[in-house]
């Protein structure tokens, strides 16, 4: 992340920030498989891979500590000023944003146990479509945080609607399911969490994007720039 | 935006300009005998505000500093060019009187001078010759009212006649203000005021600056970006001789645009 600028003068400074941004994609990647595995453990009924992602919750929690004390500390002894200062403010949120997504991720993984107690619904194809998308716009942005790419991180929220779409399109789907057939509420309504938290998801995935853009330009990401494609240079 | 391959540093802020111009340099050039010291710098600095002056030593921010208020003129090699108004009069003008000049535009120093004097004249001083007051107890108003605006009064309403250089060097730093302040300058320029201060008296010094500021236009030099950070409104950051990058605090401490500026302030010289 520093590597187009210059080294600091004070060696251990520039390592405190490589270790941040080191901290944050080691996060990243344990978060990507976290939600990648919670939705292989729904589809494939799968209860072993489900206490998996939930037990791996614990190594997020403690990562997170971890960048928060770092950062803490980086505040009260570097006092960090411009692009270092947006690169530790910006680790700080992201790890923070990454912490919900391990919860929301065992969240899901909890949810296996209970749907497969009744027969498989037909919708988990889409929530597993909808799953994939949130994984890999998840992947490009954690891309994007090592790159420092401010193009990718407005694309990954551009794609964020995506998610949107196919949230809203599958809690329909999921009520009328309901509706025609009330012998798979309680199933259709864990399936019903588990899109919310796959949305939910999408949109902390949106605010580590924000933060990629904050970081590399200086700028917010204003939220006409990332709804219209027509605005971007 | 200068690029930074080019010796050319004319850097305006919109911010700047939206404030009220008080001091306004136009290409100014400064040379020590044939050395360059200062290239085409240009620049509005705002009144009521406090701008700050950052770069590494030898950068050219108490150069142009001096510049302001003709101080460089007591340095037999050094040779000015360009123009620098204060409220649109030309500072270098045959027709200004640089003693008049020096009371309209203070100026505070490194160490703390205080006159080998009592604390009273160190602050009457300046009213007595440029005839301010018009007897004693319009001069004791004056120094009362100095010494209350620069946060000293309290210390030392009670020994007035003491020598000023009794003071600690944070009181002495005060009564250097109080100095400057009694002949009721527009202008106050400051080089590094702090940084043979303890952390109590920086403190002070910056409050007091902080307050000044209201009727003031003052200017800083400070080595402590921090400083800047803390008292200024608008910070210049200059660079051999070059004025690199000037705008906001906020946004130069934020998210500088040129490289060099982001460099320094990052700790990435070298």
């Amino acid at each position: 992340m520093n590597n187009q600028l210059h080294a600091h003068t004070v060696r251990a400074y520039s390592d405190e920030l490589n270790a941040l941004s080191d901290e944050i994609a080691r996060m990243g990647g344990l978060c990507e498989s976290q939600v990648s595995d919670c939705i292989a453990a729904v589809m494939r009924r799968d209860p072993a891979l489900a206490d998996q992602v939930v037990e791996g919750d614990h190594q997020v929690d403690a990562l997170e500590s971890a960048t928060e004390k770092r950062v803490i500390r980086m505040l009260a002894l570097r006092q960090p000023m411009a692009s270092d200062l947006r690169a530790t403010i910006a680790a700080y949120r992201i790890s923070g944003d990454l912490e919900r997504i391990g919860d929301l991720a065992k969240n899901i993984a909890r949810r296996t146990h209970e749907l497969n107690k009744s027969e498989p619904l037909e919708l988990t194809r889409s929530v597993e479509r909808m799953g994939k998308l949130v994984v890999a716009n998840l992947h490009r942005v954690l891309d994007a945080f090592s790159a420092g790419s401010a193009e990718e991180a407005i694309a990954v929220c551009r794609s964020d609607e995506e998610v949107d779409e196919h949230y809203n399109s599958l809690f329909r789907e999921l009520l009328s399911f309901m509706i025609e057939d009330p012998r798979t509420i309680t199933a259709s309504a864990h399936l019903l969490f588990v899109a919310k938290n796959l949305e939910r998801i999408g949109d902390h995935t949106t605010n580590i994007a924000e933060m990629i853009h904050y970081l590399v330009t200086g700028n917010e990401l204003h939220r006409e720039i990332r709804r219209d494609p027509g605005d971007v240079a | 935006m200068a690029d930074s391959g080019t010796r050319s540093s004319t850097v305006y802020h919109d911010a700047a300009k939206t404030l009220q111009g008080k001091i306004t340099l136009d290409g100014v050039n400064v040379f020590y005998g044939p050395k360059q010291a200062i290239h085409d710098v240009s620049m509005v600095i705002p009144d009521r505000s406090v701008t700050a002056f950052i770069g590494p030593s030898g950068c050219g921010k108490s150069t142009i500093l001096r510049t302001i208020n003709r101080m460089n003129e007591t340095i037999d090699i050094a040779r000015t060019e360009g123009s620098i108004r204060i409220d649109g009069d030309e500072v270098n003008s045959k027709a200004v009187d640089p003693v008049i000049l020096r009371a309209r535009v203070g100026m505070v120093f490194q160490k703390p001078n205080p006159f080998p004097k009592s604390i009273y004249d160190n602050v009457a001083y300046g009213p007595r010759i440029h005839g301010l007051a018009s007897g004693k107890r319009d001069l004791d108003a004056i120094v009362e009212t100095s010494l209350k605006k620069a946060g000293l009064w309290d210390e030392v309403a009670d020994r007035l006649d003491q020598p000023g250089t009794g003071l600690s060097g944070g009181q002495q730093q005060r009564l250097v203000i109080a100095r400057a302040i009694a002949v009721s300058p527009e202008v106050i320029l400051m080089d590094e005021p702090c940084s043979a201060l303890d952390p109590i008296a920086t403190a002070k010094i910056e409050e007091l600056i902080d307050e000044l500021r209201e009727n003031y236009c003052i200017v800083i030099v400070t080595h402590s970006m921090a400083q800047a950070a803390r008292v200024s409104q608008m910070t210049a950051f200059f660079h051999m001789g070059d004025l690199v990058e000037y705008g906001p605090t906020e946004d130069i401490f934020t998210n500088p645009h040129e490289p060099r500026t982001q460099d320094y302030i990052t700790g990435r010289f070298g």
